[in-house]
């Protein structure tokens, strides 16, 4: 087709519209009312409340087997995928390694800018060069970045505006989250867990990249619970945080999930409970003041961490309305906690626990550490991680991937800190049916399961957070380091390392259409609507791939 | 208390871990067993003192000094069983390079001890015999070529040795012949499937998934299989071969062959 001839002047009119606000604008107010635009994936987890359910009901249970690929996009840097993409008016915001981001026609999938960040040589990662997405705000995008530093850019020409240290690299502070927007903020939170570390979460001014505030995850001498510490292992106890938090706006909370203390494997060197490591804090969107806690495992010595999304719902629980946040934690429990106040309402294994007996009364474990060179369950990888669960409020059920059947031995030792180097304190091995045996790790790269479900293997849990168990079970033969997506028909999207995309109904469990996209699914798939299509995209492997029905 | 809480753990752990301990503490049965096959405990210690005093000079303490040859990690010039070791230590080598020692057995029976326990004087080292000897048990006696290949010959059904060596560790190798219950890798179980249109397929495992599974059958096909289209999967957990009859001398000879398997070169 020949170009349109269109006189000058129609120009000059498009540019005065360009200049006029509102117009493609992404206000804060649009984030809080995120399930009014359900063709749109506003932030990591779909909305403040962390569900990841859509209300988009195009595809169905009777048409999904229908879905045809629609595009790919491929990733040029080798190494997991864990970048969760967002999208706005038929936009998308993707991240790719080491620290790039993308913005992408979400209809054909071709890209109209790349920005490129190269952190510096010094950067260290303790688990992969991995970055989760990016926020939106207004007429900006912005990431964390391996060094420690979170940059914002301009969301129509992905130039950077601002660039602002969140961590000293030195020290290896990095930022692998994807940062949450709440208000006129901007909040991202430190890893380093396994570098000695003291964490915290911080918050910018999000025009301006000012810091507005910063609450350290470990508290300082003169401060409420400093003495779950002793000496000066509080300055270098870990508790990162590099999961993206949630926000209830009525109670002005955003949830944070807190990592390992560190070092890792050695409690017996950081006597105490450690806090506010491996637990949830609430902090107070406008101030960072800590409104309440709940520590998961107390003094942990097998890196559980406490990195999961705190998924909230308001509901009648056992007969009562309540605000609850539920919590699939990477130590084997399932819990269900009031929102308000952080009080413990209920907490059930999901798979095979040995390192504790049970809860107490008030949510705390009853430790029984196994003897040297036993088993622990579950494994340092945990019953479940980091990966994001899906709360449908139309099941009412909470769905996750969980490692069954997976544990390892732990070692401890004495570490030393020195500044920016590992402070882990020991290291495990994980317990195979037989000596040499291929094992489990983080991520796979092997296109043979040689290992096999002996070693472990994955379990979608359907949990209903009124019984703390599970209502149905989805196995599958290798572990599954995939999150999880429901739909207002009752759809689940999910995917695994076998490279499986699969679609389950959210009420029976069954499975109804799968795809194999040949490598692992290491994120959890979105939905979106463009002219009247809804799309469905999940990254296997390298390739981030998009789905939908054909006319 | 303290006491009681410890061994009520212990029993607890025990008793939902009968995979582990087979894999940790042998029982009694194989410990005693695989005495006949291993340096005792006391000889690599021994061991440390002889060759700390009479070979670090020139060998070094990691002995990596020597072009060549890493005693440690089990790399010499010509030698490979351990006979060859001591003959290499009462005879000498290198044309006058290295003295011949005039050791007494037990001294002997150490310095090869610690270095096959890889300079570890609390790890294992287990008996290596001799590679010729040790192919033809491979070829006759052992049986072991009538399931497995090597650099080109043999049947494909059970998984091909010819680079065994060099991705084993020798107690593994050694523990595959004496108790293979123990030791066989889950993946290469033998596995039996019977298909929607009765089609009975015997074979190993190459790879499986949620919904497939790929195998080389009995008569050496590459399968893949959904297992939608089967009526029955059976995996058994005992291996197709029992532990070996091969004396303590025979085994050490075919974990000396395995070992000189090491692929391409």
């Amino acid at each position: 087709m020949k170009p349109m001839r269109i006189p000058p002047y129609i120009f000059c009119i498009a540019s005065l519209l360009a200049v006029m606000p509102a117009s493609g604008q992404l206000p804060y107010e649009r984030i809080l009312n995120a399930h009014d635009e359900p063709q749109n994936w506003l932030t990591y987890n779909g909305g403040y409340m962390s569900q990841r359910h859509s209300l988009l009901d195009q595809l169905t249970p009777d048409n999904v087997s229908g879905l045809k690929l629609q595009w790919v996009l491929q990733n040029q840097v080798f190494g997991a995928w864990q970048s969760n993409p967002l999208i706005v008016d038929g936009i998308m915001y993707v991240t790719e390694r080491p620290n790039s981001v993308m913005a992408v026609d979400a209809v054909t999938g071709r890209v109209f800018w790349k920005y490129r960040h190269v952190p510096v040589e010094g950067a260290r990662i303790c688990c992969g060069a991995n970055n989760r997405g990016v926020a939106l705000l207004d007429d900006k995008v912005y990431m964390g970045t391996l060094d420690g530093r979170l940059i914002a850019l301009d969301r129509v020409n992905g130039q950077p505006l601002w660039n602002v240290e969140v961590g000293d690299v030195n020290l290896s502070y990095s930022v692998t989250m994807a940062p949450l927007a709440v208000k006129d903020k901007i909040m991202v939170g430190v890893g380093g867990g396994e570098f000695g570390i003291r964490g915290y979460v911080v918050a910018y001014e999000a025009d301006t990249g000012d810091q507005a505030w910063k609450t350290y995850t470990i508290p300082g001498p003169g401060e409420p619970n400093h003495d779950s510490w002793e000496g000066d292992d509080w300055e270098h106890g870990g508790a990162p945080v590099w999961i993206t938090g949630s926000f209830d706006p009525d109670l002005n909370l955003t949830y944070w999930g807190v990592g390992n203390p560190g070092p890792d494997w050695n409690a017996g060197q950081r006597p105490g409970d450690n806090l506010y490591s491996d637990s949830v804090i609430a902090l107070d969107a406008d101030s960072g003041e800590l409104s309440w806690h709940f520590q998961f495992t107390p003094n942990d010595p097998y890196d559980y961490d406490s990195t999961q999304v705190p998924v909230l719902a308001d509901m009648v629980w056992r007969g009562e309305p309540k605000k609850i946040m539920m919590w699939a934690n990477r130590n084997g429990y399932f819990y269900v906690l009031d929102r308000v106040t952080g009080e413990f309402l209920e907490g059930k294994p999901y798979v095979k626990v040995n390192w504790s007996s049970g809860l107490d009364a008030n949510g705390r474990p009853i430790a029984t550490p196994q003897p040297e060179g036993m088993p622990t369950y579950p494994g340092n990888q945990g019953g479940t991680n980091w990966y994001p669960p899906s709360f449908s409020p139309s099941t009412g059920l909470f769905y996750f991937s969980a490692w069954e059947n997976y544990a390892t031995i732990y070692r401890s030792e004495e570490a030393e800190y020195i500044p920016g180097r590992a402070f882990l304190g020991g290291g495990f091995s994980v317990l195979a049916p037989a000596p040499e045996a291929p094992t489990i790790g983080i991520g796979r790269t092997n296109p043979i399961n040689n290992w096999t479900n002996e070693m472990g293997y994955s379990s979608l849990k359907a949990m209903d957070p009124q019984t703390g168990e599970a209502r149905w079970s989805y196995n599958q033969f290798d572990v599954s380091d995939s999150g999880m997506l429901t739909t207002g028909s009752d759809l689940l999207f999910t995917g695994g390392r076998e490279g499986y995309f699969h679609a389950i109904d959210a009420r029976s469990g069954e499975l109804i259409w799968n795809v194999n996209l040949g490598s692992q699914i290491v994120m959890a798939p979105v939905t979106y609507m463009v002219d009247g299509v809804q799309y469905v995209s999940v990254i296997s492997g390298n390739s981030l791939s998009t789905f939908a029905l054909e006319d | 208390m303290k006491y009681l809480r410890v061994i009520s753990q212990a029993l607890r752990a025990m008793g939902c871990l009968g995979m582990l301990l087979i894999l940790i503490s042998p029982g009694a049965g194989l410990a005693q067993e695989l005495g006949d096959h291993q340096y005792t405990s006391q000889a690599i210690q021994a061991g440390l003192r002889i060759y700390s005093r009479e070979c670090a000079l020139c060998h070094g303490p990691q002995g990596d000094l020597v072009g060549g040859v890493n005693l440690r990690l089990g790399q010499f010039k010509t030698a490979q069983s351990d006979e060859d070791l001591r003959s290499i230590v009462t005879s000498g080598a290198g044309a006058g390079q290295m003295p011949a020692f005039n050791f007494n057995e037990a001294d002997l029976n150490g310095v090869i001890a610690y270095i096959r326990a890889g300079f570890n004087p609390e790890g294992v080292a287990i008996f290596i015999g001799d590679p010729a000897r040790g192919e033809a048990l491979f070829q006759g006696k052992g049986e072991c070529a009538n399931c497995h290949r090597v650099n080109g010959v043999g049947p494909r059904t059970a998984p091909d040795l010819s680079e065994i060596g060099a991705i084993r560790s020798p107690a593994s190798l050694q523990r595959n012949l004496l108790d293979p219950a123990t030791a066989i890798l889950p993946i290469n179980r033998p596995v039996r499937i019977v298909t929607r249109n009765e089609e009975t397929i015997i074979g190993r495992r190459l790879n499986e998934d949620t919904y497939t599974v790929q195998v080389i059958d009995s008569q050496e096909r590459l399968r893949s299989l959904q297992k939608s289209d089967l009526v029955s999967y059976e995996i058994s957990m005992a291996p197709s071969k029992p532990p070996t009859t091969l004396s303590s001398a025979e085994v050490a000879d075919v974990v000396g062959y395995l070992l000189s398997l090491r692929g391409l070169q």
